[in-house]
């Protein structure tokens, strides 16, 4: 039974539709597996002795703060870990057993990217442990524990992941339980850390949470089986509908006529409120770079990539995905009275827009001096004139279609975020950097940032005649981007 | 007003569609028919521009298809479901294509009242949001959405499929219509002979591609049709 998923599982795998193309992607998407996982590696094998340097006992520290670990874990589960689905819904008339089926699907989430990474932390933490002369049996009940509670995540993600905007409700816990922390007002941890450091030293404390992971396996099996039906767990969900005229965008013609599709389409998507989310979230990403709070971060050429993602995070987001959005409708499109310019000027003004009101709200880094406000706009200048054009450009090769509607229940595939979409923006980063490391070369910031802006504003120029170029790309690629976008899922 | 020219369609060297010559007057009603597989979808995306042909060319009104995009201002089309857009109410759908086609809400209004007896009620108004709606319902949609603009082109893929059977009259009714006007040329595919040869004066078989029948609608042609599908 469970070979049959397995075979059903790799024929949707190879015959995905991304699987195959953009070999160099896939490369460069390794190259940073590998990356980060030696980062990892070397975390897990560093802690130790960095922690033992700031004479700290390493494992106390590790385990004091591991409560964050896992919160924080969860949130970016939640986040970003899409449940595998198994197509189920042609299952279920076929003689599998109801069980096979949630069992493999659960089964199936074990394997998931999100779980293993941890390990790549924390076994050579272990193994340190061990040569340092830690207990090896407490420290393998340990570990025992820290699977179980990283399993736990797992299996708590699967259960709350229908349930809306709950990542940004344990934000918000994290962060208020951090700054309470950090201000000496409350300190969870002094709760926390003794428990973690109880799995080490007590052993038969590691059955507790092993214990709450087999039950809460049980809890997802069942809560799964009694929702297999096409009413239940696997119903589309309905929203009522209003009309919207915002008939105010009239007045600007073809474009405002797209413009009210794109934020009726923002507005009543999932998919595309997250992506809202994310790029809201860019704004204060800056936060990090000019507050000083981490030192290698506090440089003028870091300043100039925050402020890229600072005005430009919708145009990461959203903009990486044009044509995208528009994949389920996309033969409509082009049998309509548009000419693609329009088209594509539609949404280039959609990203621009937001651009400007990203630097707008971006505003209150002016809390931070005036040259760091500066900067951002300089940034945001560049965003506007030449990587709103790289976006778009690179929207001609995007052929991965996306699912708006993500309409499944309990095992729908709801997570919005793709990060090889993420390692497109590398170009649209460094050369700006270099432009502004160049001014900084002949000592002098407003050179730097005058080449920035000025490369804007040159892209901004050049607009038409880089229009016409990108109109002929999405022309080129028009049929195979049509064909790509057929293919569902 | 439609002409194809040595017009063939390749997928790794299976010849999916083979049409020598094809000329469709303007104002004709033209049915294409044919089992699962003949190339009528594949004919109306070609039409459309939205595959490429392997050889040859079609010209819609004297434009090239595929070499430029005037054809779109006077031609409405209606494949499948993808060409709705899931997140819009009926309304807003039908109003976003009358922006388009340079229609204004008066226009778009009115063409939906016409058509309030074939919706039976069960589109406008009714807080649903297209993706919502049946397949029956998204139909509807669809088909009188072709109608926004007063195309000169007017293509239906299987207008039939999914349709209840009060609503199959009621399109048959809207197909004579718009076959009765001079200045629009109606092109309608499906599987059902006798819909067909009902709203259409003119009806083209089509067979693995090739043309096997091309016949104007008389009182014999539907029998004429069944005991050529009749293996």
């Amino acid at each position: 039974m469970i070979k049959k998923f397995i075979f059903l599982e790799w024929k949707a795998f190879i015959r995905s539709a991304s699987f195959g193309k953009n070999l160099a992607m896939k490369i460069l998407l390794g190259f940073l597996m590998i990356y980060f996982s030696l980062i990892f590696v070397g975390m897990g094998v560093g802690a130790f002795y960095i922690l033992k340097k700031m004479n700290l006992e390493p494992l106390q520290t590790v385990n004091r703060f591991l409560i964050y670990y896992f919160l924080f874990d969860l949130i970016v589960r939640l986040m970003l870990q899409a449940i595998p689905v198994l197509n189920i819904k042609p299952l279920l008339v076929l003689p599998f057993k109801k069980p096979t089926i949630v069992h493999f699907s659960l089964g199936k989430t074990a394997l998931s990217f999100f779980n293993w990474i941890h390990a790549l932390f924390f076994i050579p933490f272990s193994v340190v442990l061990m040569i340092e002369g830690y207990d090896v049996v407490n420290i393998l009940f340990w570990n025992l524990a820290i699977i179980s509670l990283i399993y736990i995540n797992n299996f708590l993600n699967i259960i709350l992941s229908n349930i809306d905007k709950l990542f940004a409700a344990f934000l918000v816990l994290v962060i208020a339980l951090g700054t309470a922390q950090y201000y000496k007002l409350f300190d969870i941890t002094a709760f926390t850390a003794p428990f973690f450091q109880g799995l080490y030293e007590i052993p038969g404390l590691s059955l507790v949470p092993v214990l709450v992971l087999v039950g809460l396996y049980i809890f997802a099996f069942k809560f799964f089986k009694n929702n297999l039906y096409l009413d239940a767990g696997l119903s589309v969900k309905e929203d009522i509908a209003s009309t919207e005229n915002l008939s105010w965008l009239n007045q600007f013609g073809t474009v405002g006529t797209f413009l009210k599709n794109d934020i009726k389409l923002i507005k009543r998507n999932k998919r595309s409120k997250t992506t809202i989310f994310m790029s809201f979230l860019f704004l204060f990403y800056g936060l990090l770079f000019y507050s000083g709070g981490i030192e290698s971060y506090d440089k003028p050429v870091m300043h100039l990539l925050a402020g890229i993602f600072v005005s430009g995070g919708f145009l990461f987001v959203f903009g990486q995905f044009v044509p995208s959005w528009d994949s389920s409708y996309y033969q409509l499109m082009m049998t309509q009275n548009i000419p693609y310019r329009g088209y594509i000027m539609a949404k280039w003004w959609l990203i621009v827009i937001a651009t400007v009101v990203s630097t707008i709200l971006a505003s209150f880094y002016l809390y931070f001096g005036w040259q760091i406000y500066v900067t951002i706009v300089a940034a945001a200048i560049y965003n506007i004139g030449v990587n709103s054009h790289l976006v778009l450009l690179g929207g001609a090769f995007t052929k991965t279609p996306i699912d708006l509607s993500n309409a499944g229940g309990a095992f729908g595939d709801k997570k919005a975020f793709n990060v090889s979409a993420m390692l497109l923006t590398i170009p649209k980063i460094l050369l700006p950097l270099l432009l502004y490391g160049l001014g900084l070369y002949f000592n002098n910031k407003a050179l730097g940032l005058s080449l920035v802006a000025g490369a804007g504003v040159l892209g901004f120029i050049f607009k038409d005649k880089v229009f016409s170029l990108i109109e002929k790309r999405y022309k080129v690629e028009k049929y195979s981007t049509i064909s790509a976008y057929k293919q569902k899922n | 007003m439609i002409q194809v020219n040595q017009l063939s369609k390749k997928y790794n060297n299976t010849t999916v569609l083979n049409i020598n010559n094809l000329e469709i007057p303007k104002g004709q009603s033209f049915g294409l028919v044919g089992n699962n597989g003949a190339g009528k979808t594949t004919f109306f995306s070609l039409l459309l521009d939205l595959i490429q042909p392997s050889t040859g060319s079609i010209k819609n009104n004297d434009i090239q298809v595929n070499t430029s995009e005037n054809w779109k201002s006077f031609t409405g089309s209606f494949l499948d479901e993808s060409f709705l857009i899931g997140y819009l109410t009926p309304e807003e759908y039908f109003y976003f294509i009358g922006d388009l086609r340079h229609q204004n809400k008066a226009d778009i209004d009115a063409l939906l009242s016409k058509h309030e007896e074939f919706f039976n009620g069960e589109i406008l108004n009714n807080k649903k949001y297209l993706r919502d709606l049946s397949k029956g319902n998204q139909k509807k949609v669809g088909i009188i959405a072709t109608l926004i603009g007063n195309p000169e082109v007017v293509i239906l893929d299987e207008p039939f499929a999914n349709l209840d059977p009060t609503t199959v009259s009621r399109l048959k009714k809207i197909i004579k219509e718009l076959a009765d006007d001079p200045n629009v040329t109606v092109l309608v595919s499906s599987h059902d002979l006798q819909h067909t040869v009902e709203v259409c004066d003119r009806i083209v078989a089509l067979n693995k591609g090739e043309i096997v029948k091309d016949i104007q609608t008389s009182e014999e042609t539907l029998q004429e049709l069944e005991s050529f599908f009749a293996v």
